[in-house]
């Protein structure tokens, strides 16, 4: 049985407001999906209907077996959800949160431990502390403990590294590959394409359309050019020629290089060289490059 | 010859024991696009409120545009453009309203107003949504258009807070393209980021951690300093030892 079966699903907010469009997707078992786009794309909205908080307005969502609009309440007991904006009680304590989640899904906190163990050691602490009173990372960490505490079946995350910096992201992301491996399927949304990587499966949106499902690897080997890192002394010059010369196909900034395909695939590199020396470019450096995930969307935009 | 528009020297604030920033020195030159980059609560924001005007230093010295951070803060911010993610336009009001508001706050005349306005609208493309109210505009443009408002009264430096975040790849890219114009054109740019693409973009950064200045280099330099291969592998090396979190 799959952990979530998405199927044509649509949410509008009046009738002019599509957040979601026609929207399928399926999870395994233990994986982790990514659902991967830019603010305002639909991914809360798909959060909110397939943690019960939000009713569709077409098509269905079932999770562990359980339809989102009949089985509401048996979906409540088995999902735990972070939401993208912290939702804890900021006047209750670390342990006091724990505790309160715990009992409220019938549960305790020991029965349930060694899910959370491994991140709950950096919090203990600050047991005694105000949730609200805990820094970022830290508030992060307890929202993550208080959603498993009830050892889900299935685990929603809105955007949790979202605005996080790079090395707070990458020690989330092992948390939950090591979650992964204690067979908790993981439906997890982020607006940072180098996340997709982390992925098993991801989901690429934009305007409450799926442009794209399928694993990482997969969508990267569908790229349909050759793609090419290019670098010259002034990059902003450089995109301008590159924009501007008719054998460019697509040509965008990516990190200290630009990243450009060519209509013809057979392109003499040589000719490119001589024709970006010909407008003033200098130390020339021009080969073929990997595609990445945030090719790959800016491909299908 | 450059012409330095930021400097400071050991800048230092204190709340109470705690050192939110710790003797920064620095210098931004004109039409430099500086990346102010650090680990989260390592001093940024505090940092940049006293290069704003808006915070006094508990000691060291800093001059914006020439000016003092101590005693002429009111000519800095009339120097100054400042966008984030968090505060942008007025959602409630359209496209046009916001940039008459936003001209009259930095103090341009009326017929200033209304000729930035014609023209800001037309290099944005916006002519359709000119009378349309923000909260319509997808964010992306929302983005776009609080940018060049902070820039309306053509500051000689612009602070922009993590102006990218939660945007789609492509508009990111548009952004820096403005971002670039605008350096052109000889405003500052003095930037933080999430994205370490984007530090690739900056002529400089700076990487802050627990409220000092770790590292400050070209892009370049610094790769090769910590023989890394992109600018994730050196805030990684930098920033992983940080004891501070937001």
């Amino acid at each position: 049985m799959e952990a979530v079966v998405v199927k044509n699903l649509v949410k509008n907010y009046g009738k002019d407001k599509i957040a979601v469009d026609d929207v399928s997707f399926s999870v395994k078992p233990g994986e982790i999906f990514g659902l991967i786009g830019p603010d305002g794309a639909g991914k809360t909205s798909i959060f909110r209907v397939l943690t019960t908080l939000l009713l569709p307005d077409g098509g269905s969502a079932i999770v562990d077996g359980s339809d989102v609009v009949r089985d509401y309440k048996q979906i409540r007991n088995k999902v735990g959800y972070m939401p993208g904006k912290f939702s804890l009680y900021q006047d209750l304590s670390v342990e006091e949160n724990l505790n309160f989640f715990a009992t409220v899904f019938d549960t305790t906190v020991e029965a349930n431990y060694h899910l959370i163990k491994d991140i709950y050691v950096q919090l203990e602490p600050f047991k005694t502390r105000r949730a609200g009173k805990l820094s970022g990372g830290m508030k992060q960490k307890l929202a993550l403990c208080c959603a498993l505490i009830h050892k889900p079946v299935v685990l929603f995350l809105d955007e949790p590294t979202t605005g996080v910096d790079p090395v707070s992201r990458k020690e989330f992301w092992e948390m939950l590959k090591q979650l992964k491996a204690q067979n908790i399927t993981i439906v997890v949304s982020t607006p940072y394409m180098d996340e997709a990587n982390m992925c098993d499966k991801i989901a690429l949106i934009q305007s409450g359309k799926l442009l794209s499902v399928d694993t990482p690897e997969n969508i990267i080997r569908s790229y349909p050019e050759q793609l090419y890192a290019v670098k010259a002394g002034n990059m902003h010059r450089l995109l301008k020629i590159l924009r501007d010369y008719d054998q460019v196909m697509n040509s965008y900034a990516f990190g200290e290089f630009a990243h450009v395909s060519f209509r013809n695939p057979e392109v003499n590199l040589n000719e490119v060289t001589t024709y970006l020396k010909q407008q003033g470019m200098e130390d020339i450096e021009l080969e073929k490059t990997a595609v990445t995930i945030e090719d790959s969307f800016i491909k299908l935009l | 010859m450059s012409e330095a528009v930021i400097k400071t020297e050991k800048l230092t604030k204190r709340f109470g024991d705690f050192i939110a920033a710790n003797e920064i020195t620095f210098e931004v030159d004109k039409g430099e696009i500086f990346g102010f980059l650090g680990a989260n609560g390592a001093g940024k924001t505090t940092a940049m409120r006293m290069l704003c005007g808006l915070s006094t230093p508990s000691s060291g010295k800093a001059t914006i545009a020439g000016f003092d951070v101590y005693k002429q803060t009111e000519q800095i911010k009339k120097s100054i453009g400042y966008m984030s993610q968090k505060f942008s336009l007025y959602e409630d009001l359209t496209v046009l309203e916001n940039i008459k508001f936003f001209g009259g706050i930095y103090g341009l005349t009326n017929q200033q107003i209304k000729t930035k306005s014609e023209e800001l609208i037309n290099h944005l493309g916006l002519q359709q949504e000119a009378k349309k109210l923000v909260v319509s505009l997808p964010l992306g443009w929302k983005q776009k258009l609080s940018f060049s408002a902070a820039i309306l009264h053509e500051p000689k430096i612009v602070f922009l807070d993590e102006p990218t975040g939660g945007v789609d790849p492509v508009t990111r890219r548009q952004f820096w393209d403005l971002i670039y114009d605008a350096a052109d054109r000889g405003v500052t740019i003095f930037v933080t980021t999430h994205y370490m693409d984007e530090a690739e973009y900056c002529n400089r950064i700076s990487i802050m951690v627990d409220g000092v200045i770790k590292a400050l280099d070209t892009p370049r330099n610094l790769k090769d300093t910590f023989h890394a291969n992109n600018m994730d592998e050196v805030f990684y090396e930098l920033a992983r030892g940080a004891k501070r979190g937001e």
